[in-house]
């Protein structure tokens, strides 16, 4: 017993002047780790989702396509659509010249293709040979993990 | 003028530090807000080169394709024969693990190509559908290779390699797959 009344007597410091150290770190992490999200998706891209998925590691190599139905007012939907950083292309041969520019930037470039479910094949192959065109070939079609299970 | 840099000097301005940390603590709360550390996730895939149109494709030999047709209802089409999408990953399987046994699979791993076509109404989820279980067949090739060699499963293996390119699984049992042009359709 006397040896608790010892140790209270004691009374021990955390030193606090570390503190700005120590949160400038995680500042810092969370600064380098932050991607601002820099453009609005006005397209519907609701996932796939499937099980064989890869992580996408490098995230300053991707670059987005997005497919879907495009958004109107009215919580209304209109024609598939393809978008790129924050336009909507309406002639998909521009792909071409958006993409190897983007190339040229970046030769590691992935192209994650975001593409709604309930687009069809079409689309997509027209984007792909886009791509081609343009020597973009390393993709990735986004999708989700299946949570329900098998 | 000489009283006034007097003045000056002897007050020696010290900017107060205690604050330093409150205002790193508002901008860490910013970024910790703005922050997603969602990881993309999907099925990655190379696309083939452009093809130069006076060059002719390199031969395949038939036995070595596995052929998968869905068109715009999501009918599947296996080698000819109607099945399903949950077929798929059984028939990729034998088919690239035949070793030149049966005649109607391929010859040997390397050459083993599976190829998936489409309409152009095909539905993408579909083609997901179908993608992923080809992926997954090979997946599970890898995941058995990598076990026979004593790991846990393929993700350890490629960890444990010094230069991924090296990389002798995926060299034995490359996946190879092919995405045709589609149809036109109606």
């Amino acid at each position: 017993m006397a040896h608790f009344t010892k140790k209270s007597k004691a009374k021990p410091q955390i030193s606090t002047a570390s503190l700005p150290d120590i949160i400038f770190m995680l500042l810092i992490f969370f600064m380098v780790t932050t991607v601002l999200r820099e453009q609005e998706v006005q397209v519907r891209a609701v996932l796939p989702m499937a099980e064989a998925l890869t992580k996408i590691e490098q995230k300053r190599y991707v670059s987005y396509v997005y497919t879907g139905p495009e958004k109107l007012r009215g919580n209304r939907f209109g024609d598939i659509k393809v978008q790129i950083d924050d336009a909507i292309i309406d002639d998909l041969t521009n792909i071409r010249t958006i993409m190897y520019s983007k190339l040229v930037a970046e030769p590691r470039l992935i192209v994650s293709m975001r593409i709604d479910e309930e687009s069809d094949m079409g689309v997509l192959t027209d984007v792909q040979s886009e791509l081609r065109d343009a020597g973009a070939l390393r993709i990735n079609y986004s999708s989700r993990r299946d949570i329900t299970g098998l | 003028m000489g009283v006034l840099a007097k003045r000056k000097k002897r007050d020696g301005a010290e900017i107060p530090t205690s604050s330093m940390a409150d205002i790193a603590f508002l901008l860490l709360i910013f970024f910790l807000v703005t922050t997603t550390i969602d990881v993309d996730t999907g099925i990655g895939m190379t696309l083939p080169p452009k093809l130069d149109e006076n060059v002719e494709p390199p031969p395949v030999r038939e036995r070595n394709i596995l052929k998968i047709l869905i068109n715009e209802q999501g009918q599947v089409l296996l080698e000819d024969l109607p099945s399903s999408v949950a077929q798929i990953r059984g028939e990729v399987l034998t088919h690239v693990r035949n070793m030149g046994r049966d005649l109607r699979y391929s010859e040997s791993p390397d050459k083993a190509v599976v190829s998936i076509k489409t309409d152009r109404q095909t539905p993408y989820n579909m083609y997901i559908q179908t993608l992923d279980e080809v992926w997954m067949a090979y997946f599970e090739i890898w995941d058995n290779e990598a076990r026979s060699l004593g790991f846990l499963n393929y993700q350890e293996y490629r960890s444990s390699l010094d230069d991924p390119k090296a990389n002798e699984i995926r060299e034995q049992w490359p996946a190879q797959v092919s995405l045709a042009e589609p149809d036109p359709g109606a």
